[in-house]
């Protein structure tokens, strides 16, 4: 089955991770970079976004399209990015949630069809 | 064909309902379309059976309804329609079935109350109507937890297996606080009158028993069943004639079953000759305790303070403390119990049991008035008619 595993940032993550100094923000990308390594047989596309603060919103449920600045719920915790990956089922994409090594929350969807 | 009393009927169904579940998800590979021939073999018994009596084999009776409607409800499915054909019953069951089937109604993906809910369906084989019964909800509100259970089992992917060693700690402990979940709501229900629908305590040991059976090395598991046994062998003596709650120290232990007793003690020794404790092997030991002592003088707090501390360092929680500290008053004295109660102020502010507590220390401690305001406070916090008549009393009497 296909899944798509949303990464969620919260304040605080990206606060602890501002206040880390080069070698240890290296040794975080470094974890990152093993655990992509580790699941690379089950990782068919991922995606890493630039921050909240880049983000624009556009509604369209008003009749006119209304565009605003930043993400669409406002709120503490965002999605950063995300990785579909190609597992036997939830068990299997659950285990590679629980050893994701960056940021603290994990939202993890089938894909339709 | 004999006489059905509703007892039997409900062990019988139970019996055979969970393994047939097991042995058709195996046969037709799809957790939800036999779970659906379970649930209509079921509500056929439940219709037949008080009638006609419980049929000679049961069990092939129910097979014979789930395969029959089987065959009609897969016509469009080839594959899985000339499988159920085939099938020959009685299988050979494999224990690993009822465990899948299990661990898959507890999965952690789906919610607490889809848990139970499914659980008792399909493992115990009650009916919707008999879960919202004991559970006090209205029927279509179990109908939508068990459909959006089911679906979400289909649709993301949760699989029908036991887990790996590596994750079996975390996934057995989900499926034990749903048994323990059942147990406390069937002991004690929070709302409504007692004698009112099924007996969920009795379901509840009926799981327990069937893990302990399927899963005899896992010592948790051996707690919980014993934990369950010796509440159980003891409910005689929780409530008077008039549905009044006859607490611990007031209890006629003549009433408890010793029997029961013995038996569950022996299986806690069993379970802790594995040298791997935990939660519920220790409730079950501090509840041992207390079944253990021919009279509440007896009682030997020490040893059951020192439960309370084990249970503490695996398990931290501020009710477990307060119940350390109810056993403290027995050792340190009232003085030093309220001082540790009153340190959990914060964390159990919205507890009633916190402060029909504070109100017994007080008292203890010759303080009448401020144990009155307590008892007031626990009176407004608790909704069950057992509680609320046992505090009103106290009231009344001090």
């Amino acid at each position: 089955m296909k899944y798509v595993l949303m990464f969620v940032e919260t304040e605080q993550f990206a606060a602890d991770l501002r206040a880390m100094d080069e070698p240890e923000r290296e040794r975080a990308y470094a974890r990152v970079r093993q655990w992509f390594a580790d699941h690379s047989d089950k990782i068919t596309h991922h995606t890493h976004l630039l921050p909240a603060d880049t983000a624009t919103t556009v509604r369209l449920e008003g009749g006119e399209p209304l565009i605003s600045d930043g993400p669409f719920v406002e709120g503490k915790e965002v999605v950063s990015g995300y990785v579909e990956v190609e597992v036997a089922d939830l068990d299997e994409a659950l285990a590679m949630a629980r050893v994701w090594p960056a940021c603290p929350v994990v939202e993890i969807r089938p894909v339709a069809g | 064909m004999t006489e059905v009393s509703h007892g039997e009927l409900v062990r019988v169904v139970r019996d055979h309902a969970g393994r047939l579940a097991a042995s058709l998800v195996q046969l037709i590979g799809d957790f939800t379309a036999a779970e659906d021939l379970v649930q209509d073999a079921v509500e056929a018994a439940l219709r037949h059976w008080p009638v006609d009596g419980i049929p000679d084999r049961p069990d092939a009776w129910l097979y014979t309804v789930a395969r029959r409607r089987g065959l009609d409800l897969l016509r469009r499915d080839a594959v899985r329609r000339g499988k159920l054909a085939l099938m020959v019953w009685p299988t050979q069951p494999d224990p690993g079935d009822q465990l899948r089937l299990i661990f898959t109604c507890c999965h952690p993906a789906l919610p607490r109350t889809a848990q139970v809910a499914l659980t008792l369906r399909v493992v115990c084989g009650l009916t919707t109507g008999q879960i919202a019964k004991a559970f006090l909800v209205p029927e279509s509100t179990v109908g939508q937890r068990i459909t959006r259970a089911k679906r979400k089992i289909a649709e993301a992917g949760i699989p029908y297996r036991v887990p790996g060693d590596d994750e079996l700690g975390d996934r057995l402990a989900e499926v034990l606080s749903v048994v323990y979940l059942l147990f406390n709501e069937a002991y004690l229900p929070s709302t409504a009158d007692l004698t009112q629908g099924r007996d969920l305590a009795d379901d509840a040991e009926f799981l327990a028993a069937t893990l302990h059976n399927l899963m005899p090395t896992e010592p948790e598991v051996t707690g919980l069943l014993a934990l369950i046994r010796l509440h159980r062998a003891r409910a005689s003596a929780r409530f008077d004639e008039n549905g009044g709650i006859v607490q611990l120290p007031d209890q006629d232990r003549t009433l408890w079953n010793q029997q029961a007793i013995t038996d569950a003690t022996a299986l806690i020794a069993n379970a802790a000759a594995r040298r791997r404790p935990g939660p519920y092997q220790l409730q079950a030991a501090i509840v041992a305790c207390h079944a253990d002592a021919p009279r509440w003088e007896d009682t030997d707090w020490t040893q059951i303070l020192v439960l309370y501390d084990m249970l503490l360092h695996l398990a931290p929680s501020p009710v477990t403390r307060l119940h350390r500290a109810v056993a403290n008053r027995y050792v340190a004295g009232p003085a030093a119990a309220l001082v540790e109660v009153d340190a959990l102020t914060d964390a159990l502010d919205g507890y009633h049991l916190f402060h029909a507590t504070r109100a017994e220390l007080l008292r203890d401690l010759d303080r009448p008035h401020d144990a009155r305001a307590a008892d007031e406070r626990a009176l407004a916090l608790t909704a069950n008619p057992a509680e609320r008549s046992l505090l009103r009393q106290r009231l009344n009497w001090t």
